[in-house]
């Protein structure tokens, strides 16, 4: 029988049918599940799999490469805006070329459900000049993440597969094949590939030109790109999961445009030709940037081309049947309208968490200044922006919050306070600290410590509690400004007295607020033998 | 056959475990299923949802189209009134009655019952009761399962089979417990359908 699984757990299992040896990963939104899935099965597997959590995905990114240099297939995972952490290594890592078959599933997140921006990955796919292989159904991950191991061993090169929300977490039933070995351990000397100074860069860049061909060649005979013969002038490009949407809106309406389905980059050009050359009309549909839109129309337009540019289709956001239908032409039908009673429901902190103990000390404390911005981060205590906290005045990009602390110390922004998570200080906000320390930049730092990668579903922080001590001490903050508090209701006093110290203070102080994440240690109570 | 179903809840009230019971059923059903749901940031208390499809046809999209609901199965009342433009014009809501007050601005209950009585024979069920008739109000979810069965497209024996492999690592006590409170909601329906 077929399993259901989401689309982010198809593409986990495909890595462990086809053979990784290792997945590599930070947590986020919507790309966690693939790893999860790989740590809460990878035990029946008879060849051992690694998959703890990475500090972020430039670490992630890098190990993944290591274990593909000493010959194994190896997965790294990230949401769209971690490829930007990882983007150095990627990006290099299309010039050195692979051995072992490495493939980086990246999701990004049209409409932002949880996410900053809608950037689409396939826009880095081109950038490094790799295959991008972007599929439709959850069946199809599972094939393609198999296919794109075999494609990445026989290229030497890396290979993107780009989902979106609505694959990565949609489930369907998927249908497994025979598993494949993994890899044996082989490991060449290859510094001519591996060591990029220039003399070699030169070179290997120049191979990666020379294989464009080739990389268009294997689109044009790819499964995953294939045409739905239809009639009439309008004909559809579809891209990824678009294919769906445009589908749907054809078998609900009984209609039969022709489709060409795009799911391997880069653009197979005789097949685009050939649609090109029997339609008058052509609608791009594209989930997320109207990147090949904007390729096929070139600079001074092409006047066969419907699509997010010219506002056939809306320029934000993630399709769906009912864009699509739009797009073609058909009516909207009557539907009942929300009720004019209804309010937002947003999204808040838990009943009895730490960060509202957290905030409200901190709301006490910052209201006696005049000046009481509080820079901060990625995680559930980003929540403290909204009602009734209203706590927190920015939240960039992960670790953002202690340079930008900094930063507005450095212009003479008194006090200069960061709440940062103990995750997302470890992935991205001990660097930021050094600087801080080095630079003598007044600012107090507040260390959420929560146990947890709370937002995501509670996976494993880097470090936490001592260790985080440990860290601030030795990347130099002195003893007498490094303090511990516990956000809890009881401590209330207690709590706004050491902050309201440490912000006075003109100095690099943290404040690290430690108690387990409450959904963290619910889920520890209900399942004790589970590994937290 | 093809039945579109909205499950609409409040992040942490538990829809994804009706998603399953009716996942599996419909597998168990030779039917194929495509069933998107929400994790991330609105899983802390915002609203969310989940679009469930079932068909003996291949489906295509995961997401259901405006108007083309047969069922709007919601796990608190003004959240049920949130996708309405998605619902079919001879679709049904059913849904349970107990408000979940987390914000400013929650409309009055008359005024929820009000616009859930414009809608097609609505199934309005008070499952916190319910449950701790059933023994327990945890199976508040299995309460309105069952409220929602007959329109689900999928024999009531399939689905109570998927919620005793659902339970199955919990004891036989829990199994039937949720049996019962599947019943329950099953029954309540069942009645409030004939006096309409």
């Amino acid at each position: 029988m077929k399993q259901l699984l989401l689309g982010a757990e198809a593409i986990a299992l495909g890595a462990l049918d086809g053979g990784i040896s290792g997945v590599y990963a930070y947590p986020g939104t919507p790309s966690t599940e693939i790893t999860e899935y790989i740590q809460k099965n990878r035990g029946d597997r008879e060849q051992a799999v690694r998959s703890a959590w990475s500090t972020n995905e430039k670490t992630a990114y890098e190990a993944a490469l290591g274990m593909s240099y000493a010959g194994k297939r190896s997965l790294v995972c990230m949401k769209h805006v971690g490829l930007n952490v990882a983007a150095d290594a990627f990006i290099n890592s299309a010039i050195t070329g692979v051995n072992g078959g490495l493939v980086v599933a990246v999701a990004d997140d049209p409409s932002m459900h949880s996410s900053q921006n809608e950037q689409d990955s396939r826009v880095y796919g081109k950038f490094a000049m790799l295959p991008v292989i972007e599929p439709a159904s959850q069946q199809e991950l599972y094939d393609a993440v198999r296919y794109a191991f075999d494609l990445s061993e026989s290229l030497k090169l890396p290979v993107l597969l780009r989902l979106t929300t609505r694959l990565a977490h949609s489930r369907a039933g998927v249908e497994e094949s025979a598993t494949r070995p993994q890899n044996p351990l082989n490991a060449p000397y290859a510094p001519e590939r591996f060591v990029l100074m220039p003399h070699n860069a030169r070179r290997q860049y120049n191979n990666l030109l020379g294989m464009q061909g080739q990389l268009e060649e294997h689109s044009e005979q790819s499964w995953l790109n294939r045409l739905i013969p239809g009639t009439g002038t309008t004909g559809v490009l579809a891209f990824g999961i678009a294919f769906n949407y445009v589908m749907e809106v054809r078998q609900a309406f009984g209609l039969d445009y022709p489709v060409l389905k795009i799911s391997h980059y880069p653009l197979p050009r005789k097949k685009i030709e050939a649609l090109f050359s029997s339609c008058d009309t052509i609608l791009v549909a594209e989930e997320g940037y109207p990147v090949y839109e904007e390729l096929l129309r070139g600079y001074f337009g092409h006047n066969k081309i419907k699509g997010r540019l010219d506002g056939t289709l809306p320029r934000a956001g993630e399709l769906n049947a009912d864009s699509v239908a739009r797009a073609l032409g058909l009516a909207k039908p009557e539907v009942i309208p929300v009720p004019a009673i209804m309010v937002n429901r947003p999204p808040e902190l838990c009943k009895g968490c730490g960060h509202r103990d957290l905030y409200e000390a901190l709301n006490t404390v910052m209201s006696a200044h005049e000046q009481h911005h509080v820079f901060s981060d990625i995680g559930c205590y980003t929540l403290g922006a909204l009602a009734p906290y209203n706590a927190i005045h920015t939240c960039v990009d992960m670790g953002a919050s202690i340079t930008m602390a900094k930063g507005a110390a450095d212009a003479g922004l008194r006090p200069a306070v960061a709440v940062i998570g103990d995750s997302t200080f470890t992935h991205s906000g001990m660097t930021g600290l050094l600087d801080a320390i080095n630079d003598r930049s007044p600012l107090t730092v507040i260390i959420a410590d929560n146990d947890t990668t709370a937002m995501t579903g509670g996976q494993n922080s880097s470090a936490n509690g001592s260790r985080l001590l440990d860290i601030c001490r030795g990347l130099g903050i002195k003893e007498a400004h490094l303090k511990t508090i516990i956000p809890l209701k009881s401590h209330l006093a207690e709590n706004i007295a050491v902050l309201r110290e440490e912000i006075a203070w003109d100095g690099v102080s943290v404040v690290i607020a430690q108690r387990e994440c409450i959904e963290t240690a619910a889920r520890k109570k209900r399942n004790p033998a589970a590994k937290a | 056959m093809q039945i579109n179903i909205i499950l609409a809840g409040v992040g942490g009230q538990g829809i994804l475990t009706i998603a399953a019971v009716i996942d599996h059923a419909a597998l168990q059903s030779g039917l194929t299923v495509r069933q998107a749901e929400v994790h991330g940031m609105s899983q802390r208390g915002g609203a969310v949802q989940s679009h469930l499809r079932i068909s003996d046809k291949e489906i295509f999209s995961d997401l259901i189209a405006e108007g083309t609901a047969n069922l709007i199965l919601s796990v608190e009342p003004l959240e049920a009134l949130r996708y309405l433009p998605f619902l079919a014009p001879d679709g049904r809501v059913v849904t349970a009655t107990d408000s979940f007050i987390n914000m400013v601005g929650y409309p009055s209950m008359e005024q929820i019952l009000d616009e859930l009585h414009h809608t097609n024979h609505p199934v309005l069920v008070n499952a916190a009761e319910l449950a701790r008739e059933a023994g327990n109000i945890r199976t508040s979810n299995m309460v309105m399962l069952g409220a929602a069965a007959p329109f689900i497209g999928i024999a009531a024996e399939t689905q109570e089979a998927s919620i005793e492999r659902l339970f199955q690592a919990k004891g036989a006590d829990i199994i039937a417990m949720n049996i019962r409170a599947f019943r329950t909601g099953q029954a309540f329906s069942q009645l409030q359908a004939t006096a309409t």
